[in-house]
């Protein structure tokens, strides 16, 4: 059986940096950070003080009260995104058969505010348990692909992938085997995330992951660069309607890029520690592109986990120059996280579609807050600090890896028809 | 209108996103407001909460309508 072509035909995006896809790159284009001292909680005690929140966010400019009220904020990210991309593809205009149309979505942590409050509820209480009867819907991390499916009647293969900041890459992998596998013929995919709350940095303080730059938050997330000291915590979503090539040309679709390859792989090494000689890394980005059918020297450019982490991003470096050779010196690389800051489990949605808009642009996005070179990571090579940069982009790969030591790494090619 | 009254129909508006002309005596919180089986045990906890009652399963089974829920708790409250 020969496997079926997958493009991406809608795109959605709510982050820090822009609360629709097209303001979202051109945040990215800008260079702009979306790092704030937090709103969401007083976190005057905390290591962290700060994150990249989606700024001004209100559940009443896209929910009414009642519907608002059943989701966890993580739910609602997720179904602003996935409705945008939706609308963007056309999905429901062009009557597309609803049995043949599925959602694979992506959350590390899932409703952790709604876990939150509850625990506290009954923690103040007498002991009687008064849990909300929507506690658990809104908890579970699949609560968000159920509802997208619910809002637009799509029967198709409905579930959520989890693997820390892996999750939304292997859920655009998933979706995209699915639909090769002739098991559906379109798939709203992505993934989103929303743990800015107490337990979540708290909880991220205590693995001493993340940034704790308090004093310039928006030069914080500083991938690459000597004095990287962490993470810095995003939140947000993003969302690809990915669809069967002949079905998307046959309604007339906007085809952004195709989805040419997925490579997974684990680091089997630490359950929080990269493997700092990325061998778990090298392995993702070989089987990403056998699996696209592609040399390495191919791709033009790579959008990196790169948190800001002093052991993970020279692991991942070391681990492009093993696989990319002399040609890791022709790539651009880029970690956007630099500006969105980290978005767990919704990382590898979008940065799947900066990677698209990079196709669509011909334009790479930068990894600012470069002040200090790195001795240890390779100078030749290009990492688009500071500022965007200018260059054909035929080829994107985008590499995201989790906690628990999985990686993943999804390759788009630019559709030129 | 009683007080227990009052505070019913703001918790059926709250929780039900329902306009207050919609509370009528009569309503029930599933032909006429929306809820769902969910819904329902949230105003029953709601009530709960707010009367400082406990009402048990086969009893909240009774309580379908707006004058129900009002009629049982201004018996049962405290």
């Amino acid at each position: 059986m020969s496997l079926r072509r997958v493009v991406v035909t809608g795109l959605g995006a709510l982050t820090p940096v822009g609360k629709t896809a097209p303001a979202y790159w051109e945040g990215l284009v800008a260079g702009r950070s979306g790092a704030a001292p937090i709103t969401r909680f007083d976190a005057g005690k905390f290591k962290t003080r700060f994150a990249c929140e989606v700024k001004d966010y209100n559940p009443d400019d896209y929910f009414d009260r009642k519907e608002g009220r059943k989701m966890d904020i993580f739910t609602q990210f997720g179904l602003i995104a996935a409705n945008e991309a939706i609308a963007d593809a056309r999905l429901i205009e062009d009557d597309v058969d609803k049995d043949r149309v599925g959602v694979i979505w992506g959350s590390g942590i899932g409703g952790l505010t709604s876990l939150q409050a509850e625990c506290i509820a009954f923690a103040h209480g007498d002991g009687t348990p008064r849990f909300n009867p929507f506690f658990i819907p809104k908890m579970i991390a699949d609560s968000s692909s159920g509802n997208i499916s619910i809002r637009h009647k799509f029967r198709g293969p409905n579930f959520v992938t989890t693997s820390a900041c892996a999750s939304s890459s292997d859920s655009i992998i998933s979706a995209f085997n699915y639909i090769r596998l002739n098991m559906a013929d379109v798939i709203v995919t992505g993934g989103s995330e929303a743990a800015i709350t107490e337990s979540g940095v708290g909880g991220f303080n205590a693995l001493k992951a993340m940034s704790e730059r308090n004093d310039a938050p928006e030069q914080a997330s500083r991938p690459y660069d000597k004095e990287r000291d962490g993470f810095v915590l995003g939140e947000g979503a993003a969302s690809l309607v990915l669809e069967e090539y002949e079905h998307a040309k046959a309604r007339g679709a906007k085809i952004y890029a195709e989805l040419i390859g997925g490579g997974m792989s684990a680091d089997a090494y630490h359950i929080t520690a990269p493997d700092p000689e990325g061998n778990g890394v090298v392995l993702v980005m070989q089987n990403a592109l056998r699996d696209a059918g592609i040399k390495p020297e191919d791709v033009d450019y790579i959008n990196t986990h790169g948190t800001s982490t002093p052991l993970g991003d020279g692991a991942e470096v070391k681990a492009i120059q093993k696989v990319f050779g002399e040609h890791a010196y022709g790539l651009n690389i880029s970690s956007t996280k630099s500006m969105t800051g980290h978005l767990l489990g919704a990382a590898g949605a979008i940065e799947a579609v900066a990677c698209i808009m990079a196709m669509q642009h011909d334009t790479v996005p930068p990894t600012i807050n470069h002040f200090t070179d790195d001795p240890e990571l390779d100078s030749r090579l290009n990492f688009t600090f500071n500022e965007a940069q200018k260059r054909e982009v035929n080829i994107a790969m985008s590499n995201t890896f989790g906690f628990g030591g999985h990686n993943t790494s999804v390759i788009f090619r630019k559709i030129s028809e | 209108m009683s007080e227990i009254a009052e505070k019913v129909k703001a918790i059926i508006i709250d929780k039900l996103g329902v306009e207050a002309s919609e509370v009528t005596p009569e309503a029930s919180f599933t032909n006429d407001l929306g809820a769902d089986s969910l819904d329902t045990v949230e105003l029953i906890m709601e009530f709960e909460k707010e009367f400082n009652v406990s009402i048990p399963d086969d009893q909240a089974e009774n309580i379908g309508t707006v004058g129900q829920a009002i009629s049982y708790l201004e018996e049962h409250a405290k």
